[in-house]
């Protein structure tokens, strides 16, 4: 859409000029970030595509420093990360650093995912940049799961010992897979090296779909908070200044917040146990994985059968992928959509009670608790967002995002 | 929006509390540490006393494995007190032709473990373990409080009375099993170490004595806890030192991006 706005913009760097020439990348950098017309209503949660982006740079980058000095066998991977925090100049950063990377990477994709919820971002023309976005959150978990498994704690091995052994519900051909993943009968030194191998490597696969996801973006243009379509130039601002000012902001407020918990508490969203070097003779008493696989977990558990779990966990997912077609409303942004919103809210809720559950042991009041919660979940994506959008009636949607931030200033 | 992650965060934080919230049953001692909280550092005379008291008492069963003698030289030790510390010991090496033999410790070396290996460590210790103690600190919940009061925690178990059982929740049926003692604070009350530390155990060196440091057992577990709170994270206050200054760095930083935005935002609100 908008990226043949104007002409190739006149560079006065006569190297510039000769590259651009041949190959047009600056010119294209002009048009995507420079000039690239961006609605001018967005708010912070708008902020936290560009924030993902850089989470992932970072820890692209401190994974390659860590891998330099980390060693894939199990008599030695413990010790060697605490070789790299004791020995590596700086390595204790390098290492609490892309950790607590992880868990800030996803709660920025979390707050990504539940922006585009919220103003219906998901919806035509948007759905492939939504669905390559799912796609992104799968690959992400894959990466983290084997990532865990790495410094081959206590928690490590057994979380990857339960969660491996999920796929042996497929029927028939669940044990052979099973033990293809391990590549023998247990979780053992070869499944460390090709966790380690797949860990590498994932990431680089994101980037990739991170590139079509960002180039699905500029083909379909942004959402907004209002949910309507830029009519105009009145309607969009410059990404440059106005976006790299604000989204630069944003990302620095995130940066501060990481660092603290960096430096000041980085064992914060970790298991003590998995300072203890894995021991396949000796279960934990209460297997965790990190809090951000907590709601999956809670669903896999809720569900009596193995198999049943599995499909559950892996149909929370799998429901996003089909959601812009479950969500027959017409207006995007939640701001227009009275019952909606309010909904929106419950499965915020929803989600962290899922998350509580999973902390837990399946024990007591958590059986039911999570099971209700597990049903909510599906009932929000299957039966209330098909019901909802023929039955609410938005409320009138304004003119123009001008027209509606100028107002709001005039006030 | 403030307002909102605010929120979320307090959310998270509570959400993730119960996945913390498991270990001992009974609640730790309470007893502080220089090296807590934010600005928390070590107390390197502490740090020093407690490896002696790791070097007299618990390095007869318990390695410590991540521990190089060239370390000490950060607790405040010498170049030749740590030559002569590590001298101490004899390390099973190659010698010039190619055999294992004992040669006497060097500072590149890592602490000597007492035993081969974990056979020999169960053969010695009635079929237990003792784990290593590198990382022990941060190996369990409130590692530093846990140590320490696992060190207080050893009780005479048929002199217990019935009021007492009933404070720590005692099973019906808890039997002490042979080999074992008692322990408010281990998991399961039962442990097969026997009460390492006592009153006066360690005799410290004249320098602490006139600063007047006593040598009763709560002195000596809370010198030992510094020592192994150190020996589990020896950048600690590398960490901190640094945190402050990206801290703050990037406070200044959000502060003028944010002067920034309003102005180029100005014209167009
Ligand atoms: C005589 C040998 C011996 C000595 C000396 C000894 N320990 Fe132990 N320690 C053990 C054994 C055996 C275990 C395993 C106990 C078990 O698993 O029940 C153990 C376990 C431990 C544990 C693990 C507790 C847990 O939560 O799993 C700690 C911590 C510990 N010892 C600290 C010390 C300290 C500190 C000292 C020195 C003051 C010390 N030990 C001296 C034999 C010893
Ligand atoms: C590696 C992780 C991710 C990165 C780096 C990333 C990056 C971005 C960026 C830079 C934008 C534009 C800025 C913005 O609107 O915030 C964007 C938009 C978007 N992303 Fe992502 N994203 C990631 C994951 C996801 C996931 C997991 C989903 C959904 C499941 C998703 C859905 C979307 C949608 C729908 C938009 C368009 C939003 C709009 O225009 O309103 N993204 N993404």
């Amino acid at each position: 859409m908008a990226s043949t706005q104007g002409g190739p913009p006149a560079f006065n760097n006569a190297v510039v000029r000769w590259i651009d020439k041949r190959l047009p990348i600056f010119t294209f950098m002009h048009h995507e970030y420079g000039v690239f017309p961006t609605p001018r209503n967005f708010n912070y949660w708008w902020s936290f595509g560009g924030i993902a982006m850089v989470m992932l740079i970072i820890m692209i980058v401190t994974g390659i420093v860590l891998a330099m000095n980390y060693t894939p066998h199990i008599d030695f991977a413990h010790d060697s990360v605490q070789r790299i925090h004791r020995d590596v100049n700086h390595g204790w950063l390098v290492q609490y650093l892309h950790m607590n990377g992880a868990s800030f990477f996803f709660i920025a994709v979390f707050i990504h995912i539940f922006r585009g919820l919220y103003y219906g971002s998901y919806k035509n023309p948007r759905e492939l940049l939504w669905i390559l976005g799912v796609t992104i959150l799968l690959l992400m978990m894959a990466t983290a799961f084997m990532g865990y498994v790495l410094p081959w704690g206590q928690m490590s091995f057994w979380g990857a010992t339960v969660i491996t052994n999920l796929f042996s519900a497929i029927p028939v051909i669940g044990p052979d897979i099973v033990t293809f993943l391990w590549g023998g009968f247990s979780v053992d030194n070869p499944t460390l090296n090709r966790f380690f191998s797949l860990h590498f490597v994932l990431p680089f696969v994101i980037v990739g779909v991170v590139v079509l996801h960002v180039a699905a973006m500029h083909v379909a243009g942004s959402n907004n908070p209002l949910g309507i379509d830029p009519k105009g130039p009145q309607d969009t601002l410059p990404f440059s200044p106005y976006y790299v000012t604000k989204d630069g902001f944003s990302l620095l407020a995130f940066l501060t917040i990481f660092a603290i918990f960096v430096f000041f508490a980085p064992d914060f969203f970790g298991e003590p146990d998995n300072y203890i070097k894995a021991n396949p003779l000796v279960t934990p008493p209460h297997i965790v994985p990190e809090w951000y696989f907590l709601p999956f977990y809670a669903i896999l558990r809720a569900v009596p059968d193995k198999l049943g779990g599995v499909l559950a966990m892996f149909g929370a997912i799998a429901v996003l992928y089909i959601l812009p077609w479950l969500d027959t409303a017409r207006v995007r942004s939640a701001r227009f959509r009275p019952i909606y919103k309010w909904f929106f809210w419950v499965l915020v809720l929803d989600c962290f009670i899922l998350g509580y559950c999973g902390a837990n042991p399946p024990e007591g009041y958590f059986v039911p608790l999570s099971q209700v919660a597990t049903l909510y979940y599906f009932f929000h994506f299957l039966i209330l967002l098909p019901v909802l959008g023929k039955l609410e009636r938005p409320l009138p949607l304004p003119n123009s995002i001008a027209e509606s931030v100028l107002k709001k200033s005039a006030i | 929006m403030r307002k909102l992650l605010a929120a979320a965060a307090v959310a998270l934080a509570a959400l993730s509390a119960p996945a913390f919230a498991e270990g001992p049953k009974v609640k730790l001692l309470d007893v502080k540490f220089s090296f807590e909280g934010p600005f928390g550092t070590y107390d390197y005379k502490a740090v020093q006393r407690g490896f002696q008291v790791y070097k007299e008492v618990c390095a007869a069963c318990h390695s410590l494995s991540l521990v190089a003698y060239r370390n000490l030289r950060d607790i405040g030790l010498s170049e030749a007190a740590v030559k002569a510390i590590a001298a101490e010991v004899q390390i099973r090496d190659l010698n010039d032709a190619g055999e294992m033999a004992e040669r006497p410790g060097r500072p590149a070396d890592r602490f000597r473990a007492p035993f081969a290996n974990e056979a020999a460590a169960r053969a010695a210790n009635n079929g237990a373990y003792p784990p290593d103690l590198s990382l022990m600190v941060k190996a369990r919940l409130d590692g530093a409080r846990y140590l320490y009061s696992l060190m207080l925690g050893y009780e005479d178990y048929a002199k217990l009375t019935d009021a007492q059982k009933k404070e720590l929740k005692l099973a019906a049926d808890f039997k002490l099993q042979p080999n074992m003692q008692f322990n408010k604070y281990f998991p399961g009350f039962q442990i097969a170490m026997v009460k390492p530390l006592n009153d006066g155990q360690i005799a410290y060196n004249e320098e602490a004595t006139t600063a007047g440091i006593k040598n009763d057992l709560p002195q000596l577990a809370k010198d030992l806890t510094h020592f192994l709170a150190w020996a589990s994270e020896p950048k600690m206050e590398e960490r901190k030192r640094t945190g402050v200054k990206a801290v703050i760095f990037l406070l200044i930083l959000s502060g003028l991006f944010y002067a920034v935005k309003r102005k180029v935002w100005a014209d167009v609100h």
